[in-house]
């Protein structure tokens, strides 16, 4: 995030340079007593300050393709590349904000908890990284509760906190799987409106899993439909132009209405 | 009324009602402070402390009434027993020597459990070992492995130090390994994706996130420690001059002096008390309680 700041030559760049290259990703994972492929010939690229959706059913393997992205998981056949590397194992260069509230680590504060992960890494000097991460836990809103345990905060507090913690990383490519569905609606709203408002300011590249379309059509500049069982892309579509004011309108229930019956076929069209 | 009319009902809209809220200065007491006894009766201690008196008295009434003092010697004479040793030295020396012996083995016995649990979570030959090396030997009685002890280190510290370190290592290991089991695999993802893995993923992740289970294994541990300690004494004291309080008590039941005896008994009941109420008090107050992973 700071790190736009410091490189006007970023805005230039402006969603052309591919950063994340998602070549006919076939993705397998064993239970006890089956294979299940989850993915099958997935493609893609992730341009630099797209925000990239996956979206879907459950069971298409959007979340599998984001855990192979963060490097958990390694495709059966196909390749991912994140600027021109293969990625073969989990890094702070794709940093993770989950869905569960306990990916924050209980025995920090909120402060120690954006620090552990700067710290850890070695990736900064470790003067600067107090000063970051102050700095990142104010963009999110919570510069009142830094020295606060994540026990004592709100859902949605919670995941603010994690995404400040990914974002003072500086990634390359922030990964959210589903960060807002353990929300109650109000408050899911209003992290959309501040995530939009984040990537405003910091431009970073998003790529977020959802199974709700209208979640994806708000929050995305681009989406990948997937069909279940297993996964295969159904379409990539552009959606730069909705944001929460189209929510309305004919265009984007038009937009919805048209994903939707890529999804679900045109026979049940009416509901989300 | 017939099915439609009762259908005419429920379909006709219910007016709206809306209410201006009440001023909440009318309203009066919102919140007030808890009375004074109530207030007391919340601090555990004075609640714990009220039983221990509760218990001493029954003790005390007991004894009078059975008025045996070589069976069963009252509260009282036990305190002064116990007094008695206390300001002569010999007890705190008994005490001093058993807390020192338990102290090693215990040591030792955590060292080998972090060893051994390390192993078992990051790999799988480690995680076969310690499974069924926990199932073989917890169940064994640290009693029934003394006399082999003996046999291997003689009459000495080191073979009770060997018994306590058989006694702690397979329950400590056990709850340290449980608890790392059930570290949510969201918080091992998060840590792995700041590039942690391996020791390093044990010591930042898995410790502090298994602590609570980790405690309870400590807590355990310390128990099993003491009681196998305190047994293995009664059957031969330490080597030479260092005798602990097993030997104490059994030295003062072959004397007859049972107020003695339970003065002991006392002293290992004190020690406990006190390792439970303050140390491992403080230290849950200081992690687990603090983090919010305990609630009571």
């Amino acid at each position: 995030m700071l790190a736009t700041e410091k490189m006007p030559g970023v805005a230039v760049r402006a969603g052309v340079q591919t950063l994340l290259q998602v070549d006919g990703v076939t993705l397998q994972y064993k239970t006890r007593d089956r294979l299940v492929t989850a993915t099958y010939r997935v493609s893609f690229d992730v341009k630099e300050q797209d925000r990239f959706i996956l979206l879907g059913p459950s069971g298409c393997g959007k979340s599998t393709l984001l855990k192979c992205v963060a490097g958990f998981l390694s495709p059966t056949e196909g390749t991912m590349t994140l600027d021109g590397r293969v990625i073969d194992r989990p890094g702070p260069d794709r940093m993770m904000v989950f869905q569960e509230f306990d990916q924050l680590m209980p025995w920090l504060t909120v402060l120690d908890n954006v620090m552990f992960a700067m710290r850890r890494s070695g990736r900064f000097p470790k003067n600067e990284i107090r000063d970051r991460a102050r700095r990142a836990t104010v963009k999110v809103g919570l510069e009142r509760f830094q020295d606060v345990y994540p026990h004592m905060l709100s859902g949605g507090m919670k995941q603010r906190v994690a995404i400040a913690r990914a974002l003072a990383m500086e990634p390359r490519i922030l990964l959210m799987d589903e960060p807002f569905a353990a929300l109650d609606a109000l408050t899911r709203r209003r992290m959309q409106e501040e995530l939009l408002e984040l990537w405003d300011d910091v431009r970073f590249t998003l790529m977020f899993v959802t199974h709700s379309i209208e979640e994806a059509i708000i929050l995305g500049s681009r989406i990948l439909v997937l069909t279940p069982h297993p996964g295969q892309v159904r379409a990539e579509l552009d959606a730069t132009a909705y944001s929460h004011e189209h929510q309305g309108d004919a265009e984007f229930m038009a937009f919805n209405r048209k994903i939707n019956g890529m999804l679900f076929g045109m026979q049940e069209t009416a509901h989300d | 009324m017939t099915d439609a009319t009762v259908t005419q009902l429920r379909n006709r809209p219910r007016p709206d009602i809306e209410r201006e809220p009440e001023d909440i200065s009318r309203i009066g007491e919102i919140s007030r402070p808890i009375g004074l006894w109530e207030g007391i009766f919340a601090i555990t201690a004075v609640r714990r402390a009220l039983v221990l008196v509760g218990l001493g008295i029954a003790w005390e009434v007991y004894a009078r009434w059975v008025g045996n003092p070589l069976m069963f010697p009252s509260l009282s004479d036990t305190l002064s027993a116990w007094w008695a040793d206390m300001s002569s030295g010999r007890l705190p020396g008994a005490a001093a020597s058993s807390l020192r012996v338990l102290l090693i083995g215990y040591g030792t016995a955590i060292a080998l459990s972090a060893v051994m649990t390390t192993l078992a979570v990051s790999t799988r030959v480690g995680t076969d070992l310690l499974a069924t090396l926990t199932a073989m030997f917890n169940p064994l009685p640290a009693i029934a492995i003394l006399p082999l002890a003996l046999l291997w280190f003689g009459l000495g510290t080191s073979s009770i130090v060997f018994v306590i370190v058989h006694s702690v290592l397979w329950a400590v290991s056990l709850n340290t390994f449980t608890g790392f089991l059930s570290v949510s695999q969201t918080q091992r993802m998060a840590g792995r994706n700041y590039g942690l893995g391996g020791l390093r993923l044990v010591i930042f992740i898995l410790i502090p996130a298994a602590f609570p289970s980790i405690l309870a294994g400590l807590k355990i541990g310390w128990a099993f420690a003491w009681r196998t300690l305190i047994a293995a004494e009664l059957v031969f004291g330490v080597s030479g001059n260092a005798a602990g309080l097993g030997w104490y008590i059994f030295e003062a039941r072959n004397a007859l002096e049972t107020a003695t005896v339970f003065a002991g008994l006392l002293t290992v009941i004190l020690i406990g008390l006190a390792v439970e109420g303050i140390v491992f008090r403080s230290i849950e107050a200081a992690t687990i309680r603090k983090w919010g992973m305990q609630n009571h």
